[in-house]
Protein backbone atom coordinates (compact mmCIF):
# COMPACT_ATOMS: atom_id res chain seq x y z
CA UNK A 1 0.00 0.00 0.00
CA UNK A 2 1.43 3.72 -0.75
CA UNK A 3 0.70 5.07 2.31
CA UNK A 4 0.61 3.55 5.77
CA UNK A 5 -2.67 3.22 8.88
CA UNK A 6 0.07 5.23 11.24
CA UNK A 7 0.15 8.00 7.95
CA UNK A 8 -3.41 8.03 7.78
CA UNK A 9 -3.50 8.84 11.69
CA UNK A 10 -0.92 11.81 11.07
CA UNK A 11 -3.09 12.72 8.67
CA UNK A 12 -6.54 12.49 10.00
CA UNK A 13 -4.90 14.37 13.37
CA UNK A 14 -3.49 17.70 11.25
CA UNK A 15 -7.22 17.12 9.85
CA UNK A 16 -8.75 17.12 13.15
CA UNK A 17 -10.62 13.68 12.33
CA UNK A 18 -11.28 11.01 14.45
CA UNK A 19 -11.24 7.53 12.85
CA UNK A 20 -12.29 4.87 14.06
CA UNK A 21 -9.33 1.54 13.22
CA UNK A 22 -11.72 0.11 10.65
CA UNK A 23 -11.98 4.17 9.27
CA UNK A 24 -8.35 4.08 9.60
CA UNK A 25 -8.09 0.83 7.56
CA UNK A 26 -10.97 2.03 5.14
CA UNK A 27 -9.39 5.51 4.24
CA UNK A 28 -5.70 3.66 4.11
CA UNK A 29 -6.72 1.58 0.79
CA UNK A 30 -8.91 4.18 -0.60
CA UNK A 31 -5.91 7.36 -0.09
CA UNK A 32 -3.23 4.49 -1.43
CA UNK A 33 -5.49 4.04 -4.62
CA UNK A 34 -5.07 8.09 -5.32
CA UNK A 35 -1.89 8.08 -4.43
CA UNK A 36 -1.04 4.83 -7.09
CA UNK A 37 -3.02 6.91 -9.51
CA UNK A 38 -0.72 10.19 -9.13
CA UNK A 39 2.31 7.42 -9.12
CA UNK A 40 1.13 7.31 -13.54
CA UNK A 41 1.91 11.28 -13.46
CA UNK A 42 5.42 10.20 -12.20
CA UNK A 43 6.10 8.13 -14.79
CA UNK A 44 5.64 11.34 -17.22
CA UNK A 45 9.11 12.27 -18.50
CA UNK A 46 8.99 15.90 -17.31
CA UNK A 47 12.32 17.21 -17.91
CA UNK A 48 12.96 20.44 -19.04
CA UNK A 49 9.33 21.59 -18.41
CA UNK A 50 9.23 24.77 -16.36
CA UNK A 51 7.03 23.85 -13.05
CA UNK A 52 3.73 25.66 -13.36
CA UNK A 53 2.46 27.54 -10.64
CA UNK A 54 -1.22 27.79 -11.98
CA UNK A 55 -3.19 25.83 -14.76
CA UNK A 56 -4.43 28.94 -16.67
CA UNK A 57 -1.71 31.61 -17.78
CA UNK A 58 -3.24 34.60 -15.76
CA UNK A 59 -1.15 36.87 -13.62
CA UNK A 60 -1.88 39.73 -12.27
CA UNK A 61 -5.65 40.49 -11.09
CA UNK A 62 -5.98 42.87 -8.63
CA UNK A 63 -8.90 44.95 -7.36
CA UNK A 64 -9.03 48.61 -6.32
CA UNK A 65 -8.30 49.25 -2.67
CA UNK A 66 -12.15 50.23 -2.20
CA UNK A 67 -14.65 48.82 0.97
CA UNK A 68 -17.59 46.88 -0.30
CA UNK A 69 -20.75 45.97 1.41
CA UNK A 70 -20.48 42.64 3.20
CA UNK A 71 -22.83 40.73 5.37
CA UNK A 72 -24.73 41.83 8.36
CA UNK A 73 -24.18 39.95 11.50
CA UNK A 74 -27.41 37.91 11.73
CA UNK A 75 -26.26 36.79 8.17
CA UNK A 76 -22.63 36.15 9.20
CA UNK A 77 -22.98 33.96 12.28
CA UNK A 78 -26.72 32.12 10.61
CA UNK A 79 -25.02 29.08 10.07
CA UNK A 80 -22.78 28.24 12.84
CA UNK A 81 -23.55 25.61 14.92
CA UNK A 82 -23.00 27.82 18.58
CA UNK A 83 -23.26 31.34 18.77
CA UNK A 84 -24.37 34.74 20.82
CA UNK A 85 -25.05 37.63 20.20
CA UNK A 86 -21.88 39.08 18.45
CA UNK A 87 -19.95 35.80 18.05
CA UNK A 88 -19.29 32.34 17.09
CA UNK A 89 -18.44 30.63 19.98
CA UNK A 90 -15.94 27.03 19.84
CA UNK A 91 -15.05 25.10 22.60
CA UNK A 92 -12.70 26.84 24.48
CA UNK A 93 -9.06 27.06 22.65
CA UNK A 94 -6.17 25.49 24.43
CA UNK A 95 -2.39 26.21 24.36
CA UNK A 96 -2.96 30.21 24.88
CA UNK A 97 -1.38 30.74 28.56
CA UNK B 1 27.98 46.90 31.45
CA UNK B 2 30.25 43.83 32.75
CA UNK B 3 30.69 41.37 30.16
CA UNK B 4 28.73 38.53 30.11
CA UNK B 5 29.87 35.26 29.75
CA UNK B 6 27.96 34.52 26.92
CA UNK B 7 26.50 36.24 23.39
CA UNK B 8 22.94 36.40 23.19
CA UNK B 9 21.63 35.35 19.27
CA UNK B 10 18.04 36.58 18.37
CA UNK B 11 16.13 36.65 15.51
CA UNK B 12 12.42 38.74 14.96
CA UNK B 13 9.60 37.50 13.15
CA UNK B 14 7.12 40.93 12.88
CA UNK B 15 4.28 40.49 11.23
CA UNK B 16 2.74 44.56 10.91
CA UNK B 17 -0.47 45.40 8.85
CA UNK B 18 -0.85 47.22 6.29
CA UNK B 19 -2.92 51.11 5.89
CA UNK B 20 -5.44 49.55 3.33
CA UNK B 21 -9.17 50.43 3.11
CA UNK B 22 -10.04 46.87 2.64
CA UNK B 23 -8.83 43.61 3.20
CA UNK B 24 -5.98 41.55 1.16
CA UNK B 25 -8.92 39.56 -0.79
CA UNK B 26 -12.72 40.91 -0.32
CA UNK B 27 -14.20 44.31 0.31
CA UNK B 28 -14.17 44.35 3.67
CA UNK B 29 -13.06 47.29 6.18
CA UNK B 30 -9.95 46.86 8.25
CA UNK B 31 -11.14 49.82 10.59
CA UNK B 32 -10.28 48.86 14.46
CA UNK B 33 -12.45 48.22 16.77
CA UNK B 34 -15.74 47.92 14.97
CA UNK B 35 -18.61 45.53 17.00
CA UNK B 36 -17.54 41.88 16.64
CA UNK B 37 -18.05 40.19 13.42
CA UNK B 38 -19.55 43.56 11.58
CA UNK B 39 -17.27 43.95 9.07
CA UNK B 40 -17.61 40.20 7.02
CA UNK B 41 -18.38 38.75 3.73
CA UNK B 42 -18.20 35.21 2.42
CA UNK B 43 -14.54 35.42 1.35
CA UNK B 44 -13.18 36.06 4.46
CA UNK B 45 -15.34 33.96 6.76
CA UNK B 46 -14.53 30.98 4.40
CA UNK B 47 -17.95 30.33 2.66
CA UNK B 48 -17.99 27.45 -0.42
CA UNK B 49 -17.02 28.79 -3.75
CA UNK B 50 -15.96 32.02 -3.22
CA UNK B 51 -12.98 33.53 -5.23
CA UNK B 52 -10.06 35.92 -2.92
CA UNK B 53 -8.92 38.82 -5.19
CA UNK B 54 -5.68 40.66 -4.53
CA UNK B 55 -5.79 43.96 -3.12
CA UNK B 56 -3.76 46.12 -5.40
CA UNK B 57 -2.92 48.88 -2.63
CA UNK B 58 -1.67 46.14 -0.40
CA UNK B 59 0.75 44.59 -3.41
CA UNK B 60 1.65 48.37 -3.57
CA UNK B 61 2.53 49.16 -0.20
CA UNK B 62 4.83 45.33 0.46
CA UNK B 63 6.79 46.30 -2.46
CA UNK B 64 7.26 49.65 -1.01
CA UNK B 65 8.29 47.71 2.22
CA UNK B 66 10.42 45.52 0.59
CA UNK B 67 12.16 48.00 -1.80
CA UNK B 68 12.82 50.11 1.68
CA UNK B 69 14.11 47.21 3.70
CA UNK B 70 16.72 47.06 0.68
CA UNK B 71 15.20 43.57 -0.17
CA UNK B 72 15.79 41.71 -3.48
CA UNK B 73 12.47 41.73 -5.18
CA UNK B 74 10.90 38.90 -7.12
CA UNK B 75 9.68 39.33 -10.23
CA UNK B 76 7.11 36.69 -10.24
CA UNK B 77 5.56 35.66 -6.82
CA UNK B 78 2.82 33.75 -5.94
CA UNK B 79 0.61 33.15 -3.04
CA UNK B 80 0.57 29.34 -1.22
CA UNK B 81 -2.12 27.80 1.36
CA UNK B 82 -0.56 27.34 4.83
CA UNK B 83 -2.98 24.38 6.41
CA UNK B 84 -4.07 24.34 10.44
CA UNK B 85 -7.18 24.31 12.03
CA UNK B 86 -7.94 27.13 14.56
CA UNK B 87 -11.00 28.22 15.50
CA UNK B 88 -10.08 31.74 14.59
CA UNK B 89 -8.89 30.54 10.85
CA UNK B 90 -12.25 30.02 9.04
CA UNK B 91 -11.23 28.52 5.89
CA UNK B 92 -8.55 25.54 8.20
CA UNK B 93 -5.94 27.54 6.10
CA UNK B 94 -4.03 30.78 5.59
CA UNK B 95 -3.34 32.46 2.30
CA UNK B 96 0.25 33.19 2.92
CA UNK B 97 3.49 33.01 0.62
CA UNK B 98 6.04 29.84 0.95
CA UNK B 99 8.76 29.27 -1.66
CA UNK B 100 8.14 32.68 -3.99
CA UNK B 101 7.39 35.32 -1.16
CA UNK B 102 7.61 38.94 -2.45
CA UNK B 103 11.19 39.46 -1.24
CA UNK B 104 14.38 38.31 0.35
CA UNK B 105 18.10 38.88 1.76
CA UNK B 106 17.00 42.89 2.66
CA UNK B 107 18.48 44.40 5.95
CA UNK B 108 17.88 47.44 7.92
CA UNK B 109 20.65 49.48 9.89
CA UNK B 110 20.03 50.43 13.10
CA UNK B 111 21.55 53.40 15.53
CA UNK B 112 23.71 51.23 17.88
CA UNK B 113 24.41 52.72 21.42
CA UNK B 114 27.71 51.81 22.13
CA UNK B 115 29.34 51.19 18.35
CA UNK B 116 30.33 54.61 16.12
CA UNK B 117 28.84 52.55 12.97
CA UNK B 118 25.15 52.00 12.75
CA UNK B 119 24.42 47.69 13.08
CA UNK B 120 23.23 45.98 9.78
CA UNK B 121 20.51 43.51 10.92
CA UNK B 122 19.87 41.69 7.73
CA UNK B 123 16.25 40.43 6.76
CA UNK B 124 15.93 36.72 5.32
CA UNK B 125 12.32 37.33 3.63
CA UNK B 126 9.59 39.58 3.26
CA UNK B 127 5.93 38.25 2.60
CA UNK B 128 2.09 39.12 2.05
CA UNK B 129 -0.16 37.21 3.68
CA UNK B 130 -3.75 37.51 5.36
CA UNK B 131 -4.91 37.59 9.06
CA UNK B 132 -7.12 35.39 10.88
CA UNK B 133 -9.63 36.17 13.41
CA UNK B 134 -9.41 37.23 17.17
CA UNK B 135 -10.14 34.62 20.13
CA UNK B 136 -12.01 36.65 22.57
CA UNK B 137 -11.97 34.64 26.00
CA UNK B 138 -14.80 34.47 27.90
CA UNK B 139 -14.12 34.52 31.37
CA UNK B 140 -18.09 34.87 32.61
CA UNK B 141 -19.76 32.62 35.06
CA UNK B 142 -17.72 29.57 34.25
CA UNK B 143 -18.58 29.35 30.47
CA UNK B 144 -15.39 27.29 28.97
CA UNK B 145 -15.51 28.33 25.46
CA UNK B 146 -14.25 30.81 23.50
CA UNK B 147 -15.60 33.54 21.53
CA UNK B 148 -14.67 34.00 17.93
CA UNK B 149 -14.20 37.50 16.26
CA UNK B 150 -13.67 37.39 12.46
CA UNK B 151 -13.32 41.36 11.51
CA UNK B 152 -9.68 40.76 11.36
CA UNK B 153 -9.95 37.67 9.58
CA UNK B 154 -8.18 38.76 5.52
CA UNK B 155 -6.37 41.92 7.04
CA UNK B 156 -3.76 42.42 5.17
CA UNK B 157 -0.17 41.50 6.74
CA UNK B 158 3.29 41.94 5.62
CA UNK B 159 5.76 39.21 7.72
CA UNK B 160 9.28 40.23 7.95
CA UNK B 161 11.59 37.76 9.13
CA UNK B 162 14.85 38.70 10.17
CA UNK B 163 18.57 36.96 10.73
CA UNK B 164 19.81 35.82 13.79
CA UNK B 165 21.42 39.25 13.66
CA UNK B 166 20.49 40.85 16.85
CA UNK B 167 23.20 40.90 19.58
CA UNK B 168 21.14 42.11 22.65
CA UNK B 169 17.22 42.76 24.34
CA UNK B 170 18.02 46.58 23.60
CA UNK B 171 19.26 46.14 20.50
CA UNK B 172 16.02 44.58 19.31
CA UNK B 173 14.15 47.12 20.81
CA UNK B 174 15.90 49.45 18.82
CA UNK B 175 15.42 47.16 15.37
CA UNK B 176 11.29 47.34 16.17
CA UNK B 177 11.88 51.38 16.60
CA UNK B 178 13.95 51.76 13.08
CA UNK B 179 11.16 49.31 11.43
CA UNK B 180 8.13 50.95 12.80
CA UNK B 181 9.92 54.78 12.43
CA UNK B 182 10.72 53.51 8.69
CA UNK B 183 7.12 51.78 8.14
CA UNK B 184 5.36 55.39 9.51
CA UNK B 185 7.50 57.19 7.53
CA UNK B 186 6.56 55.13 4.20
CA UNK B 187 2.79 55.21 5.39
CA UNK B 188 2.97 51.33 4.93
CA UNK B 189 1.88 50.53 8.36
CA UNK B 190 1.00 52.69 11.75
CA UNK B 191 2.86 49.91 13.24
CA UNK B 192 -0.01 50.36 15.92
CA UNK B 193 0.88 47.48 18.92
CA UNK B 194 -2.27 48.05 20.98
CA UNK B 195 -4.24 48.55 18.17
CA UNK B 196 -2.57 44.49 17.19
CA UNK B 197 -0.66 46.14 13.99
CA UNK B 198 2.68 45.32 15.01
CA UNK B 199 3.09 41.97 16.25
CA UNK B 200 6.21 40.09 16.91
CA UNK B 201 7.66 37.10 18.10
CA UNK B 202 11.25 36.27 18.74
CA UNK B 203 13.88 33.67 18.56
CA UNK B 204 16.73 33.03 21.20
CA UNK B 205 19.42 31.30 22.38
CA UNK B 206 22.93 31.94 23.74
CA UNK B 207 26.41 31.26 22.44
CA UNK B 208 28.96 30.47 25.38
CA UNK B 209 32.15 29.39 24.57
CA UNK B 210 33.53 26.43 26.44
CA UNK B 211 36.94 24.66 26.62
CA UNK B 212 35.62 22.48 23.81
CA UNK B 213 34.55 25.39 21.66
CA UNK B 214 30.90 27.32 21.19
CA UNK B 215 27.91 25.73 22.66
CA UNK B 216 24.30 26.68 21.50
CA UNK B 217 21.81 26.41 23.86
CA UNK B 218 18.30 25.39 22.34
CA UNK B 219 16.32 27.74 20.50
CA UNK B 220 13.21 29.04 22.34
CA UNK B 221 10.32 31.02 20.68
CA UNK B 222 9.16 33.59 22.62
CA UNK B 223 5.58 35.35 22.00
CA UNK B 224 2.84 37.44 23.95
CA UNK B 225 5.23 40.41 23.76
CA UNK B 226 2.70 43.46 23.84
CA UNK B 227 5.51 46.53 23.58
CA UNK B 228 8.47 47.18 22.67
CA UNK B 229 9.79 47.22 26.18
CA UNK B 230 8.12 44.37 27.06
CA UNK B 231 10.01 42.37 24.33
CA UNK B 232 13.26 44.05 25.80
CA UNK B 233 12.07 42.89 29.22
CA UNK B 234 11.18 38.93 28.01
CA UNK B 235 14.83 38.63 25.91
CA UNK B 236 16.27 39.42 28.64
CA UNK B 237 14.64 37.68 31.09
CA UNK B 238 14.81 34.48 28.55
CA UNK B 239 18.53 34.78 28.10
CA UNK B 240 19.39 34.55 31.88
CA UNK B 241 16.81 31.73 32.04
CA UNK B 242 18.87 29.97 29.35
CA UNK B 243 21.85 30.54 31.25
CA UNK B 244 20.61 29.23 34.47
CA UNK B 245 19.44 26.10 32.50
CA UNK B 246 23.19 25.25 30.82
CA UNK B 247 24.79 25.81 34.05
CA UNK B 248 22.47 23.06 35.42
CA UNK B 249 22.07 20.69 32.34
CA UNK B 250 24.72 21.66 30.11
CA UNK B 251 22.06 21.03 27.80
CA UNK B 252 22.73 21.73 23.88
CA UNK B 253 20.93 23.15 20.75
CA UNK B 254 19.21 19.72 19.13
CA UNK B 255 19.30 17.78 22.16
CA UNK B 256 15.84 18.91 23.00
CA UNK B 257 12.56 20.15 20.87
CA UNK B 258 12.17 23.60 19.90
CA UNK B 259 10.22 25.17 22.88
CA UNK B 260 7.64 28.21 22.65
CA UNK B 261 7.20 30.10 26.04
CA UNK B 262 5.04 32.96 26.18
CA UNK B 263 6.27 36.31 28.27
CA UNK B 264 4.13 37.08 31.37
CA UNK B 265 3.82 40.81 31.59
CA UNK B 266 2.53 40.74 35.33
CA UNK B 267 5.12 38.23 36.61
CA UNK B 268 7.89 39.07 34.04
CA UNK B 269 8.55 35.45 33.48
CA UNK B 270 8.59 33.39 30.45
CA UNK B 271 6.26 29.98 31.17
CA UNK B 272 6.46 27.33 28.48
CA UNK B 273 3.12 27.27 26.02
CA UNK B 274 1.52 23.98 24.63
CA UNK B 275 3.86 22.79 21.69
CA UNK B 276 2.01 23.13 17.99
CA UNK B 277 4.52 20.57 17.29
CA UNK B 278 2.33 17.67 16.16
CA UNK B 279 0.21 20.70 13.99
CA UNK B 280 3.83 21.98 12.39
CA UNK B 281 3.24 20.39 9.60
CA UNK B 282 1.53 23.39 7.50
CA UNK B 283 1.01 20.88 4.08
CA UNK B 284 1.58 23.94 1.74
CA UNK B 285 0.14 24.30 -1.50
CA UNK B 286 -0.10 26.86 -3.91
CA UNK B 287 -3.16 28.56 -3.67
CA UNK B 288 -5.55 27.82 -6.49
CA UNK B 289 -7.57 30.71 -6.59
CA UNK B 290 -5.27 33.09 -7.23
CA UNK B 291 -3.23 34.28 -10.06
CA UNK B 292 0.64 34.86 -9.44
CA UNK B 293 1.89 38.43 -9.42
CA UNK B 294 4.90 39.68 -11.87
CA UNK B 295 6.70 42.80 -11.43
CA UNK B 296 8.99 44.26 -14.10
CA UNK B 297 12.28 45.54 -13.02
CA UNK B 298 11.41 48.99 -14.36
CA UNK B 299 8.61 48.85 -11.65
CA UNK B 300 10.56 47.98 -8.77
CA UNK B 301 13.05 50.98 -9.98
CA UNK B 302 9.99 53.20 -10.05
CA UNK B 303 9.25 52.33 -6.42
CA UNK B 304 12.80 52.40 -5.23
CA UNK B 305 12.81 55.91 -6.93
CA UNK B 306 9.43 56.79 -5.11
CA UNK B 307 10.89 56.02 -1.34
CA UNK B 308 11.83 59.43 -0.38
CA UNK B 309 14.36 60.38 2.38
CA UNK B 310 14.12 57.64 4.95
CA UNK B 311 14.89 58.41 8.57
CA UNK B 312 18.60 57.12 8.08
CA UNK B 313 19.04 59.53 5.67
CA UNK B 314 17.37 62.70 7.04
CA UNK B 315 19.33 61.91 10.48
CA UNK B 316 22.65 62.08 8.29
CA UNK B 317 21.03 65.17 6.45
CA UNK B 318 20.19 66.95 9.73
CA UNK B 319 23.82 66.97 11.32
CA UNK B 320 25.71 67.10 7.87
CA UNK B 321 23.65 70.02 6.87
CA UNK B 322 22.44 71.67 9.69
CA UNK B 323 25.16 70.76 12.41
CA UNK B 324 22.30 69.08 15.11
CA UNK B 325 24.13 66.62 17.25
CA UNK B 326 22.89 62.78 16.87
CA UNK B 327 20.39 63.37 20.01
CA UNK B 328 18.66 66.63 18.28
CA UNK B 329 18.52 64.28 14.74
CA UNK B 330 17.18 61.60 16.52
CA UNK B 331 14.50 63.41 18.30
CA UNK B 332 13.28 65.45 15.06
CA UNK B 333 13.26 62.33 13.00
CA UNK B 334 11.72 60.30 14.94
CA UNK B 335 8.33 62.46 15.52
CA UNK B 336 8.10 61.89 11.67
CA UNK B 337 8.20 63.18 8.34
CA UNK B 338 5.87 66.22 8.90
CA UNK B 339 8.09 67.54 11.90
CA UNK B 340 11.18 66.83 10.12
CA UNK B 341 9.83 69.37 7.28
CA UNK B 342 8.56 71.76 9.51
CA UNK B 343 12.16 71.88 11.04
CA UNK B 344 13.99 72.10 7.69
CA UNK B 345 11.80 75.25 6.65
CA UNK B 346 12.58 76.80 9.99
CA UNK B 347 15.99 76.12 9.72
CA UNK B 348 16.02 77.10 6.44
CA UNK B 349 14.52 80.79 7.16
CA UNK B 350 15.91 81.48 10.22
CA UNK B 351 19.76 80.50 9.34
CA UNK B 352 20.39 78.67 12.70
CA UNK B 353 19.99 74.77 12.75
CA UNK B 354 20.65 74.37 16.02
CA UNK B 355 18.04 77.49 17.15
CA UNK B 356 15.18 75.83 14.87
CA UNK B 357 15.94 72.93 16.99
CA UNK B 358 15.90 74.22 20.35
CA UNK B 359 12.58 76.56 19.56
CA UNK B 360 10.84 72.97 17.79
CA UNK B 361 11.91 70.58 20.92
CA UNK B 362 10.87 73.16 23.26
CA UNK B 363 7.88 75.55 22.12
CA UNK B 364 6.24 73.94 19.40
CA UNK B 365 6.33 70.07 20.05
CA UNK B 366 5.03 71.10 23.72
CA UNK B 367 1.87 72.83 22.14
CA UNK B 368 1.78 70.22 19.42
CA UNK B 369 1.83 67.59 22.57
CA UNK B 370 -0.71 69.71 24.69
CA UNK B 371 -3.04 70.40 22.33
CA UNK B 372 -2.56 66.65 20.78
CA UNK B 373 -2.83 67.98 17.36
CA UNK B 374 -0.59 67.21 14.77
CA UNK B 375 2.71 69.53 13.47
CA UNK B 376 0.89 70.15 10.68
CA UNK B 377 -2.03 71.98 12.22
CA UNK B 378 0.40 73.60 14.39
CA UNK B 379 -0.55 77.76 14.19
CA UNK B 380 2.49 79.15 13.69
CA UNK B 381 3.89 78.31 10.01
CA UNK B 382 7.12 77.83 10.41
CA UNK B 383 8.26 81.22 8.20
CA UNK B 384 6.78 82.98 10.84
CA UNK B 385 8.19 81.32 13.60
CA UNK B 386 11.38 81.74 11.36
CA UNK B 387 11.61 85.45 11.40
CA UNK B 388 10.81 85.37 15.23
CA UNK B 389 14.38 83.65 15.59
CA UNK B 390 16.10 85.73 13.49
CA UNK B 391 14.82 89.03 15.81
CA UNK B 392 15.96 87.14 18.48
CA UNK B 393 19.48 85.94 17.37
CA UNK B 394 19.93 89.21 15.27
CA UNK B 395 19.43 91.04 19.30
CA UNK B 396 16.11 92.98 18.80
CA UNK B 397 14.25 89.98 21.00
CA UNK B 398 16.15 88.02 24.00
CA UNK B 399 14.25 84.59 24.38
CA UNK B 400 12.14 85.70 26.85
CA UNK B 401 10.54 88.24 24.89
CA UNK B 402 11.00 85.92 21.64
CA UNK B 403 8.29 83.57 23.76
CA UNK B 404 6.51 86.12 24.58
CA UNK B 405 5.88 87.06 20.92
CA UNK B 406 5.91 83.07 20.35
CA UNK B 407 2.66 82.93 22.71
CA UNK B 408 0.99 86.08 21.49
CA UNK B 409 1.04 84.73 17.81
CA UNK B 410 -0.08 81.09 19.23
CA UNK B 411 -3.08 82.73 20.31
CA UNK B 412 -4.10 85.65 18.02
CA UNK B 413 -2.14 84.68 15.18
CA UNK B 414 -0.81 87.75 12.82
CA UNK B 415 2.48 88.63 11.47
CA UNK B 416 5.65 88.57 13.84
CA UNK B 417 6.07 92.26 13.92
CA UNK B 418 2.37 92.98 14.81
CA UNK B 419 2.87 90.60 17.75
CA UNK B 420 6.22 92.65 18.91
CA UNK B 421 4.10 95.87 18.22
CA UNK B 422 0.94 94.68 20.48
CA UNK B 423 3.15 93.38 23.25
CA UNK B 424 4.55 97.06 23.69
CA UNK B 425 8.15 95.42 22.55
CA UNK B 426 10.14 99.08 21.14
CA UNK B 427 12.48 98.10 18.94
CA UNK B 428 16.03 99.59 20.42
CA UNK B 429 18.41 100.73 18.07
CA UNK B 430 21.77 98.97 18.29
CA UNK B 431 23.90 102.23 18.67
CA UNK B 432 21.30 103.39 21.07
CA UNK B 433 22.20 100.50 23.41
CA UNK B 434 25.73 101.03 22.36
CA UNK B 435 25.60 104.44 23.81
CA UNK B 436 24.14 103.54 26.80
CA UNK B 437 26.67 100.75 27.44
CA UNK B 438 29.01 103.09 26.75
CA UNK B 439 27.90 105.52 29.49
CA UNK B 440 27.24 102.90 32.14
CA UNK B 441 30.93 101.62 31.38
CA UNK B 442 32.44 104.58 31.99
CA UNK B 443 29.98 106.04 35.19
CA UNK B 444 31.07 102.41 36.93
CA UNK B 445 34.90 102.03 37.09
CA UNK B 446 34.29 99.83 40.19
CA UNK B 447 32.23 97.43 38.00
CA UNK B 448 34.76 97.53 35.50
CA UNK B 449 37.49 97.07 37.50
CA UNK B 450 35.34 93.32 39.00
CA UNK B 451 34.95 92.40 35.92
CA UNK B 452 38.35 92.53 35.03
CA UNK B 453 39.49 90.70 38.09
CA UNK B 454 37.39 88.13 36.60
CA UNK B 455 33.73 88.30 38.50
CA UNK B 456 31.65 88.75 35.08
CA UNK B 457 28.70 88.36 37.41
CA UNK B 458 29.22 91.85 38.24
CA UNK B 459 28.13 92.71 34.97
CA UNK B 460 24.33 92.02 36.39
CA UNK B 461 24.42 95.60 37.68
CA UNK B 462 25.09 97.23 34.28
CA UNK B 463 22.41 95.04 32.46
CA UNK B 464 20.11 96.32 35.48
CA UNK B 465 21.03 99.78 35.46
CA UNK B 466 20.49 99.51 31.97
CA UNK B 467 17.16 97.97 31.88
CA UNK B 468 16.22 100.70 34.60
CA UNK B 469 16.99 103.04 31.84
CA UNK B 470 15.36 101.40 28.60
CA UNK B 471 12.86 98.92 29.68
CA UNK B 472 12.98 97.42 25.72
CA UNK B 473 17.05 96.73 25.70
CA UNK B 474 18.05 93.31 25.19
CA UNK B 475 19.83 91.98 28.62
CA UNK B 476 21.91 89.93 26.69
CA UNK B 477 23.20 92.38 23.76
CA UNK B 478 23.95 94.95 26.68
CA UNK B 479 25.76 92.53 28.37
CA UNK B 480 27.26 91.43 25.41
CA UNK B 481 28.23 95.01 24.57
CA UNK B 482 29.37 96.28 27.99
CA UNK B 483 31.76 93.11 27.85
CA UNK B 484 33.05 93.90 24.39
CA UNK B 485 33.61 97.88 25.66
CA UNK B 486 35.82 96.22 28.94
CA UNK B 487 37.65 94.24 27.24
CA UNK B 488 38.94 97.00 24.92
CA UNK B 489 39.70 99.58 27.69
ZN1 LIG C 1 -14.63 40.02 3.56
Amino acid sequence: MAISEQEIRKVALLARLELTPEEARLMATQLSRVLEYMELLNSVDTQGVEPLALAVEVTNVLREDRVTPGLDRESALANAPHRDDECYRVPAVLGET
Amino acid sequence: MAALPYTIVVGLEVHVQLLTESKLFCGCSTKFGAPPNTQTCPVCIGMPGVLPVMNAKAFALALKAAAALNCHIATFTKWDRKNYYYPDLPKGYQISQYDLPLCRDGWLDVPSEDEAEDRRIRIIRVHLEEDAGKSLHDEKAGRADSRIDLNRAGTPLLEIVTYPDIRSPAEAKTFLQELKLLLNYLEVSDCNMQEGSLRVDANINLHIPTPQGIAATPIVEVKNMNSFRAVEKALAYEAERQWGVFQETGRKLGEVPKQTRGWDEHAEVTRPQRSKEESSDYRYFPEPDLVPVTVTPEEIERVQASLGELPADLRRRLRRDYGLNAYDADVLVNQGRSTVHYFLRLADVCGDGKAAANWIQQDVLRVVHERQISITDFPIPPDTLGEVIRMVRGGRLDTPKGRQVFAHLLQHGGRPQEAVDALGFKDVDDAEVQALCRELVDANPKVVAEVRSGKEKALGSLVGQAKKRNPHVNPARVKEICLELIARM
